[in-house]
């Protein structure tokens, strides 16, 4: 069965507060770089699917993304199919 | 009438709860481990606080999946009273019985301190030994307790009457003031602050008692 590689990339919707990329922001600015209009932090989650097809991945990937990875009512996922890995080896 | 305590790997106040619904209140209660499919003939289901899953991903992310909670859903439905408590609320609205999520407190800070509250009971049935607008003060204990919601919610959660629980402070910086909402039904009430740590004089007042207490007149 053929193994696909993918990158879901996890961020806060623009409406929701990140406490967390503020104080990251804020120790920027202690470092010396005073420049930063924005950080907001988010998740990537690398992933290793087997899966019969290409479009089998890609809907499998996108129900884990919407279900399970992101939480929709504060988060917007993207989902990066990287290759198609071939067989998987023996 | 049975109480049904959820634990899952990582809940923290299945212990406290049944304690203060058992050792203060005398009611009965049986703790429902997160792996099994039936709930037996509990009267009404707590979902404590703690870290579930060690809160990994988001806080209730993983617990949602939990074979127990198909049946705390199909409880739900059928108008059972079901209670969560900081991490439970977090579960609750991580499995869609309630609106909303929670998310970290908007000054990174864990808090932990008394809450001076209003309540606004409305319908719900676990709310119905207070007055409305009346004060109390209930512990929070949370990283993560900040409401949000986008404002049409929001504004649909007032116009309901569903944001039954309001910071007169808010500590952190929670939408609406927003402590705790019950749903559409009124049976099922989520909350960040912690009624089983004020069920005893010693232990911080009794204003978290009448809640527990008022599940004897509302489920017999």
């Amino acid at each position: 069965m053929p193994l696909f590689r993918a990158r879901v990339q996890v961020s806060l919707r623009p409406s929701v507060l990140d406490p967390a990329g503020e104080a990251t922001r804020a120790a920027a600015a202690r470092l010396g770089v005073g420049g930063l209009r924005k950080l907001r932090i988010g998740k990537a989650i690398d992933l290793e699917l087997e899966a019969d097809d290409r479009a089998t991945a890609q809907s499998q990937l996108e129900l884990l993304s919407d279900r399970l990875f992101a939480n929709p009512v504060i988060e917007n996922w993207s989902l990066e199919l990287l290759e198609d890995g071939g067989e998987r080896p023996a | 009438m049975s109480i049904g305590i959820v634990v899952f790997p990582g809940s923290n106040c299945d212990r406290d709860v049944r304690w203060a619904l058992e050792g203060c209140l005398g009611l009965p209660t049986r703790f429902l481990w997160h792996g099994q499919a039936d709930l037996g003939d509990v009267d009404a289901v707590v979902i404590p606080g703690g870290f579930s899953y060690g809160d990994y991903l988001r806080c209730g992310a993983i617990a949602r999946f939990a074979p127990l909670l198909a049946a705390v859903r199909e409880f739900a439905a059928a108008g059972g009273p079901v209670l969560g408590i900081c991490n439970g609320f977090q579960v609750l609205t991580e499995m869609g019985l309630l609106p909303g999520a929670l998310t970290r407190n908007a000054r990174l800070h864990f808090i932990c301190e008394p809450a001076p509250l209003l309540v606004h009971p409305g319908n719900c049935g676990w709310l119905g030994a207070y007055a409305e607008g009346e004060r109390i003060v209930l512990p929070i204990a949370h990283g993560e307790g900040r409401f949000q919601c986008e404002p049409d919610q929001l504004a649909a959660l007032e116009a309901n009457g569903q944001v039954v629980l309001r910071y007169a402070n808010n500590p952190n910086g929670s939408v609406g003031d927003v402590a705790g909402i019950t749903n559409a039904e009124g049976n099922v009430l989520g909350m960040m602050p912690h009624p089983e740590r004020a069920a005893d004089p010693s232990t911080g007042g009794l204003d978290g008692q009448r809640l527990l207490t008022s599940l004897r007149a509302w489920v017999s």
